[in-house]
């Protein structure tokens, strides 16, 4: 049994799954059936003044027969009365002393500041995340997103509540920006103790096309919303580890994006996150799916000889380089194979339309399609295609090439492998 | 009072099921999924909240759970969560009739949409367990208590198990010189063969402290008072008896076979039934239509069921006897044998047409040709066995409370035995209820 209990900028929890700011942390009677599910720690949603919500709030991205890879919302923050959140903060704090409660806010001003983060200290916050991404609705009132896109606010709202509080304090960043970078960095000046990202993408999920409205439909309108679930896993897998392997870059990162299970999120901690949130998984499925992620974390950790969560945090990140340092020589080609091969041709197609033109249907009769060697560039889109595990391999091919990278070529000319694929 | 010294299989159980048994010829009539097949299927479940599929599992499986855990790929959570509940959880993947349990209600039946195959998916993940021998459990701390356990299949193998993780010494005294029951001997071999049981069963009591004597016939040769005096508590789960006879003439003759006597010669021996070509079968409940099944694959050319009932009355479930007449099975409905003919060998089974009052029909008799013919109209009770405990029965079945409480302290009983033959998911899920009432009494509270 691998040790899983988390410490995450000084915020500790009996394991590094969080529940992000969201409709699943809007109460402490949720919170609490949370705690019990298995989850380690919970970021309360987002506190603020309490808004006005729209009825119809959230969309589905359904593809191919699964519902919600994508998912989008125009839910506000907390709609509840401040002193009801707190109190149950306080509730939730006593009953469940070793889970993290980490409280989420949101508001305008320095006194409005001061006196929120008083607050949630009072009421027993482990930690406070501070919410600079929302992308929809509260932007337009020059909050989240609004805030977490100019670097020189993030860091001196930052610097403010660093100031006040005395529990530690994640800056959660929007990806709604060309680059992570700055913005991690404008937290980092500011004092934050950690990050977290990503939130949201402004997004609209789908339009109506009979009656020409987007989703999610209010009235005769809509408006963007916020994007998330499995689809934006990529896009917050890159954030996060852009801000890992960067040399001046040092908090603490806590990932989110599109984690639906255990393996998710030994991809996140893999590219550096030391703690995850999850929200679209739960909203779809419910608290017991913790069950599946602790378990299988455990399983991961025991079968590659973790013992800590430290030793395993950030692992990837040596490999995730520049493309000019890749091995240009490293040659690779498609295998089939014709025992497990069910005969679909969808490797044909993709391959001769979308690639480089190296795989044929079989001239036997067999329905297994060739692969000319010769052409094939390695690009892995047959095995992409391929509806059968394992059938199609990718397999190293001694070129008798030494490893040659482009800015070693450019550097000290080291001998490149003829092109492939160039017909 | 003798009793055998507790035997240590070299090699285990396996060992002792020989490789060339008839049992071996048949393939499983539900493949083992392949890894694509099982992550297709497992990501098909709708992962539903208090899913119908568990309410009607007698050992309550959370079965979304183990499935999702197969989707994810943590295949071996998915078996830890199977037999966290199921201990025999691998021999019912194959043999429970999920068509009338869990698959049966799986809401996707409600959109007209094919039901999640949960029975293969639980096959997936157990046998992986098996096969990677992973453990989950331990034996508790010695409690220095003591608990004898009366017949060695299901029922007991799962009190034992549980019992064991309590830190309870446990000895099962086993009639047989094979431990599983009717999954070792007794289920049809294209669901559950016998070494796939004993396999399975050496993983389970691989936990440790269970002691087995074999050849011992408790209530025969061996008094209760005895195990009364050695124990602490006894369980008892020593199933049903002989297999039951009409009373007719020509049941002395060559191929005149009790069902599970003949299915006990098929799983465990060398059996020859080899040229027979026309076999009858006396009766309609599910061990009738696996004798059925069998002896088709047996390359039985003529086998017919005769049943005293018409089709829509039969006992046996409707999706075994379909895929019995996929194999070619015919029937003669509203029949009851009253003799078995012929001269040394029998030769034919002369019956009677049944009325609907189920009142012979004068001048209706007709002959069915066999050459074998296999008697499956129910199994003896063993109620009697039980008579100098003093424990209630009824219709040679024991009377226990929902705990599987005898009338009598510090005994408890389960499995076919109580119910008067079930499943085997209702032997475990008796043994593991029971053992646990068995542990709250040890501890000091009581009986029921």
């Amino acid at each position: 049994m691998a040790d899983l209990s988390t410490n995450f900028a000084g915020i500790r929890s009996p394991n590094p799954f969080w529940l992000a700011s969201a409709p699943p942390t809007n109460s402490g009677e949720q919170i609490m059936r949370a705690f019990d599910a298995g989850w380690g720690g919970a970021v309360w949603k987002t506190l603020g003044q309490p808004i006005q919500n729209v009825s119809s709030r959230f969309g589905g991205l359904h593809y191919q027969g699964t519902r919600a890879i994508g998912f989008n919302n125009i839910e506000l923050i907390t709609d509840r009365p401040l002193d009801v959140n707190f109190r149950e903060i306080e509730e939730v704090k006593k009953r469940y002393p070793n889970h993290a409660v980490i409280v989420s806010l949101m508001v305008e001003t320095y006194d409005e500041w001061k006196d929120i983060v008083r607050r949630s200290i009072d009421a027993g916050a482990d930690g406070l995340e501070l919410n600079f991404g929302c992308p929809h609705g509260m932007c337009e009132r020059g909050m989240g997103s609004a805030v977490g896109q100019e670097p020189k606010v993030n860091e001196r709202i930052t610097s403010w509540v660093a100031d006040m509080s005395t529990v530690p304090l994640i800056i959660k960043l929007t990806p709604n920006v060309s680059d992570i970078l700055p913005h991690g960095l404008a937290a980092q000046r500011g004092g934050s103790d950690a990050v977290s990202l990503i939130n949201t993408i402004k997004s609209i999920i789908g339009v109506d096309i009979d009656t020409f409205v987007p989703h999610p439909v209010v009235g005769n309108k809509s408006t963007n919303g916020g994007y998330c679930g499995p689809a934006v896993k990529p896009i917050a897998m890159h954030m996060v580890a852009s801000l890992a392997r960067d040399a001046e870059f040092n908090l603490p990162i806590s990932g989110i994006g599109g984690i639906s299970n255990w393996r998710d999120a030994v991809e996140f901690m893999l590219l550096g996150a030391g703690s995850v949130q999850v929200c679209t998984e739960v909203m779809l499925r419910g608290y017991r799916v913790v069950e599946d992620m602790i378990e299988g974390l455990d399983n991961y950790m025991d079968s590659h000889g973790f013992q800590t969560l430290d030793q395993m945090v950030g692992k990837a990140i040596p490999a995730y380089s520049e493309w000019g340092n890749l091995d240009l020589n490293f040659e690779t080609v498609a295998r089939i194979d014709s025992d497990t091969c069910i005969g679909c041709y969808d490797c044909v197609a993709a391959c001769q339309d979308g690639a480089h033109q190296c795989i044929f249907p079989a001239d036997n009769g067999a329905r297994v399609p060739k692969v000319d060697e010769d052409e094939c560039v390695g690009c892995n889109l047959c095995q992409i295609v391929c509806p059968v595990p394992g059938c199609i391999s990718m397999e190293e091919v001694d070129n008798g090439f030494a490893p040659a990278t482009w800015n070693e070529h450019l550097t000290s000319g080291a001998q490149l492998r003829p092109k492939k694929g160039v017909h | 009072m003798h009793l055998a010294a507790p035997e240590t299989v070299q090699g285990g159980l396996i060992s002792k099921i020989s490789d060339t048994r008839a049992e071996t010829v048949f393939e499983d009539f539900k493949p083992p999924y392949s890894d694509g097949q099982a992550f297709i299927e497992a990501n098909r479940c709708l992962f539903c909240v208090d899913a119908p599929c568990i309410e009607v599992c007698p050992t309550s499986i959370d079965i979304p759970q183990f499935i999702r855990k197969i989707a994810t790929g943590n295949v071996r959570g998915s078996a830890r969560t199977i037999l966290s509940s199921n201990i025999l959880g691998r021999a019912c993947a194959r043999v429970c009739p999920v068509e009338v349990l869990c698959v049966g209600d799986c809401v996707l039946n409600e959109a007209g949409i094919p039901p999640i195959q949960i029975g293969k998916l639980q096959r997936y993940a157990t046998d992986m367990a098996l096969k990677a021998d992973w453990r989950f459990f331990e034996a508790g701390d010695d409690t220095g208590k003591s608990v004898g356990l009366v017949g060695g299949g299901p029922a007991s193998i799962a009190a034992a198990h549980e019992l064991r993780r309590q830190g309870h010494a446990c000895t099962i005294y086993e009639k047989r010189d094979v431990l599983g029951g009717l999954n070792t001997w007794g289920v049809a071999p294209y669901k559950l063969t016998a070494d796939a049981s004993v396999e399975e069963i050496d993983h389970v009591l691989a936990i440790g402290g269970v002691d087995v004597r074999y050849g011992v016939d408790v209530g025969v040769g061996t008094s209760w008072d005895d195990l009364l005096a050695r124990h602490d508590a006894l369980f008892i789960g020593f199933g049903l008896g002989e297999d039951r006879h009409l009373g007719v003439p020509g049941e002395d003759l060559k191929g005149v076979y009790g069902a599970v006597e003949n299915i006990e010669l098929l799983k465990l021996r060398p059996l020859e039934i080899s040229d027979a070509k026309k076999v009858a079968i006396v009766g309609g409940g599910n061990t009738a239509i696996d004798c059925v099944r069998e002896a088709l694959v047996f390359g039985g050319e003529e086998v017919t069921m005769i049943y005293r009932r018409d089709e829509a009355a039969m006992s046996g479930y409707t999706h075994e006897w379909n895929a019995a007449k996929m194999l070619g099975a015919q029937a003669q409905w509203r029949a009851l044998p009253i003799a078995y003919e012929g001269g040394e060998q029998v030769e034919q089974v002369r019956c009677v047409r049944l009325d609907e009052d189920r009142k012979p029909i004068e001048g209706s008799e007709f002959v069915v040709p066999a050459e074998i013919v296999l008697v499956a109209v129910g199994q003896g009770k063993l109620g009697d066995l039980v008579a100098p405990l003093g424990i209630t029965t009824e219709w040679g079945r024991i009377v226990v409370d929902d705990e599987g409480a005898t009338s009598r302290a510090g005994v408890w009983a389960g499995g076919d035995c109580v119910n008067g033959g079930k499943e085997v998911v209702n032997a475990v899920a008796d043994g593991k209820v029971a053992a646990q009432a068995i542990d709250r009494y040890l501890q000091g509270g009581s009986n029921g």
